[in-house]
């Protein structure tokens, strides 16, 4: 009876269900969806300034996406990668073992909340600002040089900055430092909820900690896995902040640490409306899959187990309970 | 009992295990709060100090870098915090607000496309704004809105994570049946949203606003390609120009006092409100 009174009372509600809705849908379409619209547009145009001259926009097909592929978009998109991978890595390997940690009944880690207020600190920050105080720090008469110049460890000031690597490592750290705090702790939100019957089971069995890790936490959490690679592979795709300050959007030496968004903003500064549409087009397709993934991992009614593993968890289960009697 | 008391070697084992992890955990803090450090004592000396080489005593000079850096004629500091904050509370109050509204508007109507409206939002929802920032700078120069705060503000209506995050709080905490109540005392569906449903979902809101306000003040894309007087720039726009500036002829004082003046009142606040916000970030499992 319950279900019905609910069901017709909000029937004659149903026009503030869109009222309310309204505003958001508004302001999406506005500058969101027709802004896309005309990006995806003007990448089939020749439109740029030359000089005080502004040429076309003349319909030019795909010519847009031809130039970008046999020129910059290559090497723009693998510096990309190759920074998300250099911050990455260790983001995912320290936030799983300080998740694992964390939330390691017999360890009991004593002053919990404040390493976790430490670690999430550094993803609050104003990236650009991070970024140039990173490159005060490491620039050649910086004190990051001068403390390991007293320490002995070097004889000349390393030059980070002026290096391919060195600043690739420096984006990559910065990012690493941003993002594993974050990463931490929603995989401890993940590992939390994990049944802890499991745990008791496989410790009856004379499990260690290690194997407990690899063959019970690991498993259970591969949803979240994916999300947050996913995520972050999207975030990956936007960097832009760092690199753009710490190397003063010039990208480094040769360019090696331009990332796509620093090659669109280029583009957007000198009025190639053309190029920047096509830019933007290529990193709309990218990211639209991407998000088709996360849409997924979002709406997936269960936890993303297959059947042979929820009937393994069953088992599990089921022998737990009989072990705890 | 099934559990077996624990000999000795199990302990020791346990308790190397347990100082190997503060050390593991130790030198990360140190990793991360170094550079803060840094950055503190660097903005308390003088650039003649600061050149000579690294101290890990603060200088004396913290006023006269801070005057500096306000009375900087090149880098107007001051009416850079101004526009920041400016935009960056409005587009929280905004974006909160609105986020809730089309939570609740989704949450509590059955409507024809209300699943189709949920879908689209959550598939959009980590897609980049990036990707439409050409469409975007063209229509608000027809528009007639380059080099103002409105491109800014307005689209933080528009806020699919926040809306997300407002969603499942509602899912976890508000019950039908005080709307219901409240239908049955005669409350209109706004007044029963503004004086009902807004205060029950506070904690969602004051964490939301959060890491609205912080996304807002730290955003450095957009607002650089939007504004272009020297009076309207934000925060991010003048580090950037300070990075571009001729590094030598700098005070490197005061660059430390104006990365301080940049980040330090978010760490402050997020210092006092710290327990909040890592909980939320655990409840939210989605951040931009």
């Amino acid at each position: 009876m319950g279900e019905k009174t609910k069901k017709k009372g909000s029937i004659s509600y149903a026009k503030w269900g869109y009222i309310f809705i309204a505003p958001f849908f508004i302001i999406f379409a506005v500058f969101q969806l027709i802004p896309l619209a005309s990006t995806i547009y003007y990448s089939f145009f020749e439109y740029y300034r030359s000089g005080l001259k502004i040429i076309g926009p003349n319909f030019v097909g795909l010519k847009n996406y031809i130039t970008l592929f046999a020129t910059d978009l290559p090497k723009y998109f693998s510096n990309t990668l190759i920074l998300w991978i250099i911050g990455f890595v260790p983001q995912i390997i320290v936030s799983l073992l300080l998740a694992a940690w964390f939330t390691d009944l017999r360890l009991k880690l004593k002053g919990q909340t404040f390493f976790k207020t430490v670690i999430y600190m550094p993803n609050l920050i104003m990236a650009s600002a991070f970024a140039m105080l990173f490159f005060a720090l490491f620039s050649d008469n910086g004190p990051v040089n001068a403390v390991l110049l007293s320490m002995g460890w070097i004889k000349t000031p390393i030059s980070f900055l002026n290096t391919v690597w060195g600043n690739r490592g420096l984006v990559g750290l910065m990012n690493f430092l941003m993002w594993f705090g974050n990463t931490t702790i929603m995989l401890m939100a993940a590992i939390m909820g994990v049944d802890p019957t499991l745990y008791e089971a496989a410790e009856l069995d004379g499990c260690t900690p290690n194997q407990m890790f690899w063959k019970i936490t690991l498993p259970l959490i591969r949803p979240i896995l994916v999300y947050v690679m996913i995520t972050s592979m999207i975030g990956g795709l936007q960097m832009f902040d760092v690199p753009q300050i710490l190397t003063n959007g010039k990208g480094g030496p040769d360019r090696t640490s331009t990332t796509m968004i620093m090659y669109l903003n280029n583009h957007l500064f000198s009025k190639n409306y053309g190029m920047a549409g096509a830019v933007s087009v290529v990193l709309f397709l990218v990211c639209a899959v991407l998000c088709v993934v996360v849409y997924f991992s979002l709406t997936k009614e269960d936890d993303g187990l297959t059947k042979a593993q929820r009937k393994e968890l069953k088992a599990a289960k089921k022998a737990a309970a009989k072990g705890g009697k | 009992m099934a559990h077996t008391p624990k000999n000795q070697s199990e302990k020791a084992i346990l308790t190397a295990r347990r100082a190997w992890c503060y050390l593991v955990l130790v030198l990360i803090s140190f990793l991360c709060l170094f550079f803060f450090y840094v950055l503190i004592i660097n903005s308390t000396r003088t650039h003649f100090e600061i050149q000579k080489g690294f101290s890990l005593m603060p200088g004396k000079s913290i006023i006269t870098n801070f005057r500096n850096v306000l009375t900087d004629a090149n880098i107007p500091v001051v009416s850079g915090i101004r526009n920041s904050l400016l935009v960056s509370a409005c587009s929280a109050a905004l974006s909160v607000y609105f986020s809730a509204l089309t939570a609740y508007g989704i949450y509590a109507y059955n409507f024809k496309f209300k699943k189709a409206a949920f879908a689209l939002i959550l598939l959009i929802m980590t897609m980049p704004t990036q990707v439409s920032a050409l469409g975007f700078l063209q229509l608000i120069s027809k528009m007639g809105l380059k080099n103002s705060f409105i491109p800014l503000i307005v689209p933080s209506i528009a806020a699919p994570t926040v809306f997300f995050f407002m969603k499942q709080y509602l899912d976890a905490s508000l019950p039908m049946e005080i709307v219901e109540a409240a239908r049955i005392d005669g409350a209109g569906e706004f007044y029963t949203f503004n004086k009902i449903v807004l205060p029950i979902m506070k904690p969602a809101l004051a964490v939301q606003a959060i890491f609205s306000f912080v996304a807002s003040w730290n955003n450095y894309f957009i607002p650089a390609l939007v504004l272009d007087t020297a009076d309207k720039k934000t925060l991010p726009i003048l580090i950037a120009q300070l990075r571009s500036a001729d590094f030598l002829k700098f005070d490197m004082g005061k660059v430390y006092m104006m990365v301080a003046i940049a980040i330090l009142p978010v760490i402050v606040v997020y210092l006092l409100l710290s327990k909040f916000i890592v909980r939320g970030v655990a409840l939210g499992g989605v951040k931009g």
